[in-house]
């Protein structure tokens, strides 16, 4: 009886899940977006700094390229993603009651989608000529 | 009451210092680069993309005075989410965390944001030369 115990624990060990039903994918992702975050963002940086000028001549010309607007938008992928997650643990830590977290968790879920919507969107529009 | 339970973070309890500063500011920082730079990041794009006059506001608007502070502020806090970022990578290694060299890393996670902040913007106005 004690080795089906202890090879249930094992069990749950390997699938990894925790209290949390999701192991460490929350965790992972984060880490994940912030590698991409951080190339990008500083290529983001660096490419502002490198444009003759930023009126809106210069950025859509910048922009319409597909060697921006691909890494732009993966930057909006990245960016976006790594904020819902730090987001819904900032929620996680300070909002206790149930329902209100739940709500607060959906709403920032919302805003994120509908602001990176946008951002998407924008490059696309921009990089496919219209 | 499950509501009254003691839960994390402590932030009235932990004493202040330089590497618990570092953690909590990791946390502001990133909050205002979510609801702050990504919604003005994406005003951007949308006025690039929407046209000549909408992308004037923008720039009216980022050129005012409230505008540069709020750039100043938003480069700083890009730069130091972004050491500070690099400083929790290195830790999730499980390096860093003898008293000495914590306190270390996380003084120059501050020396180092200031500094990319001031690169950032001595190359925007005097150019890489």
């Amino acid at each position: 009886m004690a080795t089906s115990f202890k090879s249930a624990s094992g069990l749950k060990k390997v699938r990894g899940l925790g209290s949390a039903k999701s192991g460490v994918h929350h965790w992972w992702l984060q880490r994940v977006t912030a590698a991409g975050n951080f190339v990008l963002g500083l290529w983001f940086a660096l490419s502002l700094l490198l444009m003759p000028n930023l009126d809106h001549a210069s950025v859509v010309a910048w922009i319409a390229q597909p060697l921006v607007a691909v890494p732009l938008m993966l930057l909006i992928l990245s960016a976006f993603w790594h904020a819902r997650l730090g987001i819904q643990v900032l929620i996680e830590d300070y909002v206790h009651a149930e329902g209100l977290k739940l709500i607060s968790v959906l709403a920032l879920n919302f805003f994120i989608l509908g602001t990176g919507a946008v951002a998407l969107f924008s490059v696309a529009r921009i990089a496919f000529g219209a | 009451m499950a509501d009254s339970r003691p839960l994390s973070p402590h932030l009235s309890v932990f004493k202040w210092r330089v590497h618990m500063a570092t953690s909590i500011f990791h946390r502001v920082t990133g909050n205002a680069l979510a609801f702050g730079g990504l919604v003005l990041f994406t005003w951007w794009l949308a006025a690039a993309a929407t046209s000549r006059e909408a992308y004037e506001t923008f720039v009216s608007v980022a050129r005012s005075p409230i505008g540069w502070i709020v750039w100043v502020g938003l480069s700083w806090t890009f730069f130091h989410h972004l050491v500070s970022g690099v400083r929790h990578l290195l830790m999730d290694t499980g390096w860093g965390y003898e008293l000495g060299l914590a306190k270390s890393v996380a003084t120059i996670t501050w020396v180092m944001g200031l500094v990319l902040t001031g690169l950032f913007w001595a190359v925007y106005f005097y150019g890489l030369n």
